[in-house]
């Protein structure tokens, strides 16, 4: 019998910000459900994070932010990613982004948001529900 | 009676209490755990006596405020003298309006400054770099030139007021520009007051915004502490923090082992320099988190000045009592706010900055209870300030020196806490010293780990966080967000590119050459900074010339 395919996830930090306390968590509780986790570390340009995504061939991406700048850096994030025809990577975020921006950021297709205080479980599950169905 | 048949009477009385008292409490009202331990895993018994504290030898552990070992307090006359420094960290937008802040914090009774820097900045980078697009204002003040800092301190008496500045990677450059302002205000230089952070070393496993190698940047913090031995008798050259360790997801013991270890790691590099101990040490200062276990936290303040006292004295042999100091700074916990119901981090910032003026701190800064979801606006910073004013006024708590000293269980948790952060000692020593350990990712390992324990515990509720994982509504909180208007960036890069070309070219192209070659030649880079600032080379130019030379700093992931 074949073994089924890990889910493959990028968790990335865009921007200056080195508040990586989150992002490590996060890729810490699905790598501890089974997922194979790629951390990018800090400072991610959005031409990394999309080339890594694709080199990486990952199924989701994760996006930690918490310096304020995802009005600027998620928009470039998505158009990247979607120029490299990664159109069926699911994207969600995570970090300090206030409420009202919350619309815009979804308009984009980032899947999911989750402030802080978000059990690590409910990410974990949010994944697993929301994989994208490849091939 | 004599002293030992008192505590075997005490012994036997526990021991009673323990088989007939106690047994029946246990039935009618069981413990509402099987065990409580506190944020270092220290086990906490249901009751402390003098049977805890038997080995306290008053004169060698506590000694009196302001004499060895400190335990109670670095001055004699501690609070009942002077308050602590009411240091609000701010910074946001383009430097008027961190300007006008400023203003506003003194007019309601601040007592020091403290800036708040942007990630650009931090980092670097001046503000019209491809990396700072969307990040200019947004996370403290933008400076990426003297002509920011004139007007960031426009109106403001650098004789008078002492600043403090979150700043370290590019230290040298910001102290410069401080050093500029005063030159120009006419102050003289002994009497420019201040900290730069300049703690590189937790750059590199905690706060992670370091822009140099280890090797380099250590260098570039002893020129710091070197110049300011030398010129800047007022300044403190760096602020040994252990905030942001904690913050990354330390426990108590650790922020105190691994801030502790890097204070070794600076003292040994500045004698290395030839300096005698006693030259600089007495500029040296802390900066610790206050976190939310009221009497861990107090232990903790306690035990570090004990052993920091101990470590200056025995290791590296200080004859100065002043050398033996560790005065600090505290800054209540930012990531014990939470942004669910954020009115309670009022009560939670509170508590914390009781644990730091109870634990004698010298500085304090408290959050503001909308920071977890933006920078304070004017009305939370507000209540932030009036709580450390109400600590200081109206509950007694600063009428006499070290209130807690004495009790058993304070004192076990500070011998606990000295203890246990011995231990780490010894075993960096073993690595071979913090470099070692940072490359090893030692720190960065124990952290993760710490950091995702903390979390379990609370997805599981083993520990409660109210509005969080218990006790929380439905509704979202509309309290009011402070948000950067985006025309700061516009007119930050513009205000940056007209000083481009305005300035004397020829004169910023001959400073940075200089910079270069000093650089190469490894001697103490101080004066030609300042010099390179005061003819207006950005802080990007001259970050440019270091990076050139001593590379960047490449991060060591470890999950």
């Amino acid at each position: 019998m074949q073994s089924k395919k890990k889910i493959r996830v990028l968790i990335a930090k865009p921007g200056l910000d080195s508040h990586d306390r989150g992002a490590k968590i996060v890729a810490r509780s699905l790598r501890d459900a089974g997922m194979e986790v790629i951390y990018t570390g800090l400072r991610q340009t959005p031409e990394q994070i999309a080339e890594t995504a694709l080199q990486e061939d990952v199924d989701v991406v994760g996006l930690s932010i918490l310096s304020g700048a995802h009005k600027t850096l998620f928009p470039r994030i998505m158009e990247l990613m979607k120029g490299k025809g990664l159109t069926d990577v699911m994207v969600f975020a995570g970090g300090i982004i206030p409420e009202e921006d919350i619309p815009e950021m979804k308009k984009l297709g980032v899947r999911e948001i989750f402030g802080p205080g978000t059990p690590t479980d409910t990410i974990v599950q949010f994944v697993f529900d929301n994989i994208p169905k490849r091939n | 009676m004599s002293e030992k048949e008192k505590k075997n009477e005490i012994m036997e009385e526990l021991e009673r209490w323990e088989k007939t008292t106690l047994p029946k409490w246990m039935r009618q009202r069981p413990e509402r755990r099987s065990e409580f331990r506190n944020h270092s895993d220290t086990l906490i018994k249901r009751v402390y006596t003098p049977e805890d504290v038997k080995d306290l030898d008053y004169m060698r552990d506590l000694g009196f405020p302001g004499e060895y070992p400190f335990t109670r307090g670095v001055h004699g006359t501690m609070y009942r003298g002077r308050l602590w420094t009411m240091r609000m960290f701010s910074g946001y937008g383009a430097a008027e309006q961190t300007n006008q802040r400023f203003k506003y914090l003194l007019k309601e009774g601040e007592t020091g400054l403290s800036i708040a820097f942007d990630y650009p900045t931090i980092t670097g980078y001046d503000s019209d770099h491809p990396f700072a697009k969307g990040e200019v204002g947004i996370c403290g003040v933008a400076v990426a030139s003297l002509k920011d800092m004139e007007v960031l301190l426009n109106g403001i008496p650098l004789d008078k007021v002492t600043t403090s500045m979150t700043i370290n990677g590019p230290a040298a450059m910001l102290l410069a520009m401080y050093v500029a302002i005063g030159d120009k205000q006419g102050v003289s230089r002994e009497k420019i007051g201040g900290t730069t952070q300049n703690d590189m070393l937790k750059e590199f496993f905690a706060q992670k915004l370091g822009i140099f190698p280890p090797k380099h940047s250590l260098k570039l913090v002893t020129d710091i502490i070197e110049y300011c031995a030398r010129h800047l008798p007022k300044w403190n050259p760096i602020s040994i923090s252990g905030y942001h360790i904690r913050e990354a997801g330390s426990n108590a013991v650790q922020e105190l082992a691994f801030t502790l270890y890097d204070g070794i790691a600076y003292v040994e590099s500045v004698l290395e320099r030839g300096l005698r101990v006693d030259d600089f040490a007495p500029r040296l200062s802390f900066f610790f988190a206050s976190h939310n276990n009221l009497f861990e936290e107090i232990a903790k303040f306690r035990a570090a000045r004990r052993l920091w006292a101990k470590i200056m004295k025995e290791r590296f042999h200080a004859r100065n009592p002043r050398s033996m100091w560790m005065r600090m700074h505290v800054q209540t916990s930012g990531c014990t706010l939470t942004s669910q119901q954020p009115l309670n981090n009022v009560t939670r910032t509170t508590i914390e900055a009781l644990a730091a003026v109870l634990g004698g701190t010298q500085s304090l800064h408290t959050n503001s209870f909308d920071e977890a979801l933006c920078l304070p606006t004017e009305e939370a910073v507000r209540v932030a300030l009036r709580t450390q004013q109400i600590i200081a006024h109206e509950n007694g708590v600063a009428d006499t020196i070290d209130p807690l000293a004495g009790s058993y269980y304070i004192e076990a948790l500070t011998n606990e806490m000295e203890r246990q952060a011995m231990e780490y000692i010894r075993k960096i020593d073993d690595m071979g010293g913090a470099i070692a350990a940072i490359e090893k990712g030692f720190f960065q390992k124990e952290i993760a780990d710490s950091a995702y324990k903390y979390q379990r515990e609370t997805d599981e509720k083993k520990r409660i966080i109210v509005g969080v994982n218990e006790y929380k509504t439905g509704a979202k909180a509309p309290i009011p967000i402070l948000r950067i208007d985006p025309k700061v960036e516009k007119e930050q890069v513009s205000r940056l590119q007209k000083l481009r070309r305005e300035r004397d070219n020829g004169k910023v192209e001959k400073v940075l050459e200089k910079l270069h070659y000093m650089a190469e030649k490894d001697e103490n880079l101080m004066p030609i900074i300042i010099d390179a600032v005061k003819a207006y080379a950005t802080l990007g130019e001259i970050c440019g010339v270091l990076r050139k030379i001593y590379g960047e700093h490449k991060e060591l992931i470890v999950i």
